[in-house]
């Protein structure tokens, strides 16, 4: 109990004086969690409409790879990833190795069957209900799955939010792949293993606290922005 | 609502009418032996009928004698298991030229004014333009305050009104209904009647499903009569709803139950 | 046709997006050294990086890892330098030359730690195999790394000195890094093996007490080795040279010798200037 609360206490002590360390790091781990999410969303949103309005013959196979591909463990994605960027895979060339572009790369893969999967379930239902009248009104594919995007944006946005979530939180696989580099690319939950290691377990503890408020905050801002959560649900 | 009748005609008319001269017309549609199967049941058939270029036909019967299904046969939304079905377009030609509004209306999680736009915005119309029309429309269906509400909290009536206008808004040559007015009281329901025969004058066929003996009499000029999932009886609607030919006919007429 | 055009104008300006998002200013000279947890646990890199760039005007980036992983990542050419201690894997890096030559720095030593009251008396002991063999003997917890580290390595050879086998369940390998390994040893209150800096650093130490040290056979020599430049052309070797120099200089022997933990010297200086 003393250790939580001290926890408390560092994150509170550590966020009020602006510690220019933390800082760098909290904006690091944005910057990679926000864009991996980006990028991830932009593949998988629309994946996930498109396993929901299409019918071909390996959609099952492909929808149940999906859901497998969730459960995916960080670390054989870190690992993945380190052995294509390394000097020696096949992506050595690009030098991105220890770089916020593997960690961000790493991420990707990570987050975008989460995001594909929630938004096929949410836009799966969302066809059954527009299935019809699209059809009727001879709407083409593209302009199916953009009206189904459009009109199940609460609940991308939910997927989204997932997946930042779990980027947020990841550790493992950008661990392998940006090796947690002081002031280059070390990131929230790369300092708190760090400071774990240390036996540092109270201030390890105020990072988490510090990144749980950081992933609220996130969630808050993009809510805020976006109107949900206000307006009546639909 | 009692001005609707001068403004309305033109809406559905723009569709058809522009180069009325070179534009080949969509109509007769024929079907012959037309069959709707679902997991092998059949559902309706054979089903021979021919639907000409203007009138305003009603279709009839029981409730599972098979409406819903014959009118999303021709429509497109039920696949054709077996027989044909003619427009007298090709078929992708044909698909873009109807409208259909169902029992049930669909609605898409989008303001009215953006709901009643959107088949515009389907076939390339300019957002400004689409939404200028929009807002014309919602006024002549009696949504005129309600342009900037999302489309799924309206209540019953309105929502219909919003399918209408919708169905409308493109100019179709020919409209399917599936019994709009099952829900409505009667002050809606004359309402949409006066759209759909404004519609109708404005050279949109019309065909629809509906239960409702007065309303049927009301709008029809020609009469399905559908029974057990094939066409019972049919022909102009004076001499049906005058002495109908056949016994099942003739009793659902009399509001007794048909089986 | 038109609109997989779009798709791509779409994809391409998403990727100028991502690397507007990812790209890091670029820096002149930056190089990047695989160092193990231990030495980074000790605290002394950040001593010697800031007095390095201050020097040289080379930022070291150290990547930290295991012993195992740090020679990987020379051998595939990610890093430019590594400084690890473990001898025989050291030999076997150069021996495929993946590393031009390796260059010994300065050693520290492992010490055991343990339940405060000491229930297997190895306070006591004459060596550290000695030690080792009273663990066993009692059948008391303990914990070790697992990881195939250099930490690791160095248990096992102990315990061969002491010609013991070491299983059963007072033996628990854990198969992480030191830090979790003195957490795991702090929670079970078990014996442990441990390098002096990571001890002396470690926030959670509770009942454990620093038991056994002293014995030679404890000490840990860190050796410098860069990559080899001919197998990876890219590898910074101008900067990775550099680094070895001021690493065996005068600057280097002064930081080292008198960097302490709580008042105690963890490392010793031993290069040899050539
Ligand atoms: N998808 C379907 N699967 C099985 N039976 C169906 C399906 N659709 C309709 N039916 C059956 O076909 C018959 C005609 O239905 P329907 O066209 O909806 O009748 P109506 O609209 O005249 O009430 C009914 O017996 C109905 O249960
Ligand atoms: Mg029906």
């Amino acid at each position: 109990m003393d250790s939580i609360l001290q926890g408390l206490g560092q994150a509170f002590w550590l966020i009020i004086t602006f510690d220019p360390d933390l800082y760098e790091i909290i904006a690091m781990s944005l910057r990679v969690s926000l864009s991996a999410v980006l990028v991830a969303s932009a593949i998988g949103l629309p994946l996930g409409a498109w396993l929901a309005v299409n019918r071909f013959r390996w959609r099952r196979t492909t929808i149940a790879v999906l859901n497998a591909l969730m459960g995916l463990p960080p670390v054989v994605v870190g690992l993945f990833v380190y052995l294509l960027l390394s000097r020696s895979g096949p992506f050595g060339v690009l030098g991105l190795l220890f770089t916020p572009s593997a960690m961000i790369i790493a991420q990707v893969i990570i987050i975008t069957p989460l995001i594909a999967s929630i938004s096929h379930q949410a836009i799966r239902d969302l066809w059954a209900e527009y299935h019809d009248l699209l059809i009727s009104m001879n709407a083409t594919r593209g302009q199916r799955i953009r009206a189904l995007l459009w009109d199940g944006r609460r609940a991308l946005l939910t997927a989204t939010l997932a997946g930042f979530g779990r980027a947020i939180g990841e550790v493992g696989a950008i661990m392998i792949v940006g090796g947690s580099i002081e002031h280059s690319t070390r990131v929230l939950t790369t300092a708190i293993a760090l400071e774990t290691s240390k036996g540092n377990l109270e201030f390890a503890l105020g990072l988490g606290v510090v990144l749980i408020a950081l992933a609220v905050a996130v969630n808050m801002t993009i809510h805020g922005l976006s109107g949900t959560e206000r307006a009546p649900a639909w | 609502m009692s001005t609707l009748a001068g403004t309305l005609a033109t809406g559905a008319a723009q569709g058809c009418e522009a180069g009325a001269g070179t534009r080949q017309p969509l109509l007769p549609l024929v079907l012959e032996r037309a069959e709707a199967r679902a997991r092998g049941k059949l559902l309706i058939g054979p089903v021979d009928l021919t639907l000409g270029r203007s009138g305003f036909t009603i279709v009839m019967g029981p409730n599972g004698s098979g409406k819903t299904t014959l009118l999303r046969l021709m429509h497109g939304l039920q696949r054709l298991s077996a027989g044909t079905i003619r427009w007298n377009l090709p078929e992708p030609i044909a698909r873009k030229r109807q409208a259909y509004v169902f029992q049930a209306p669909i609605m898409m999680r989008r303001s009215v004014l953006d709901s009643i736009a959107y088949p515009l915005l389907l076939r390339g119309t300019p957002r400004s333009e689409a939404r200028a029309r929009a807002a014309d429309w919602a006024v002549r269906v009696g949504l005129g305050a309600a342009l900037h509400r999302p489309a799924p909290v309206l209540s019953g009536g309105e929502k219909q009104k919003l399918a209408l206008a919708r169905a409308l808004i493109g100019g179709p040559e020919i409209l399917f209904l599936d019994e709009p007015c099952a829900n409505l009281d009667g002050r809606a329901t004359r309402e949409i009647e006066t759209i759909l025969l404004d519609a109708r004058a404005g050279g949109t066929r019309i065909v629809m499903a509906t239960h409702d003996m007065g309303q049927a009499r009301r709008l029809a000029s020609e009469v399905l009569f559908l029974y057990g999932g094939r066409v019972h009886e049919s022909g102009a609607a004076k001499g049906f709803f005058a002495a109908p030919e056949t016994p099942e006919a003739r009793a659902f007429m009399n509001g007794e139950i048909v089986e | 046709m038109k609109r997989s055009y779009s798709l791509l104008r779409a994809f391409a300006a998403f990727l100028s997006l991502v690397l507007a998002l990812s790209a890091a200013p670029a820096r002149a000279e930056v190089m990047r050294m695989a160092v193990t947890t231990s030495f980074e646990n000790s605290g002394l890199a950040d001593v010697l990086l800031p007095a390095i760039r201050e020097d040289t005007g080379i930022e070291v980036q150290l990547v930290v890892v295991g012993t195992g992983q740090a020679l990987r990542l020379g051998a595939a050419g990610d890093v430019d330098a590594v400084l690890v201690h473990a001898r025989a894997a050291e030999e076997e890096f150069l021996a495929a030359g993946h590393g031009t030559h390796r260059r010994e720095i300065m050693y520290n030593d492992f010490v055991l730690i343990g339940p405060q009251d000491d229930p297997a008396g190895i306070a006591g002991a004459e060596s550290a195999a000695e030690a080792l063999k009273r663990i066993a003997a009692a059948q008391a917890l303990f914990v070790s790394r697992g990881d195939d580290s250099g930490t690791h390595k160095k248990e096992l050879s102990l315990w061969s000195a002491a010609g013991i086998d070491p299983a059963g369940g007072w033996y628990r390998p854990i198969g992480a890094g030191m830090g979790a390994a003195l957490n795991t040893a702090s929670a079970m209150n078990a014996y442990v093996m441990s390098d002096r800096a990571s001890w002396l650093n470690f926030g959670n130490k509770s009942d454990l007490a620093l038991l056994f040290a002293g014995d030679p056979a404890l000490f840990n020599q860190y050796a410098y080795i860069p990559v080899n430049p001919a197998l990876h052309p890219h590898v910074r070797a101008d900067l990775a040279l550099r680094l070895e120099e001021w690493l065996v200089g005068a600057r280097a022997k002064e930081l080292i010798n008198g960097y302490r933990v709580n008042g105690e010297s963890l490392f010793v200086f031993n290069a040899v200037s050539k």
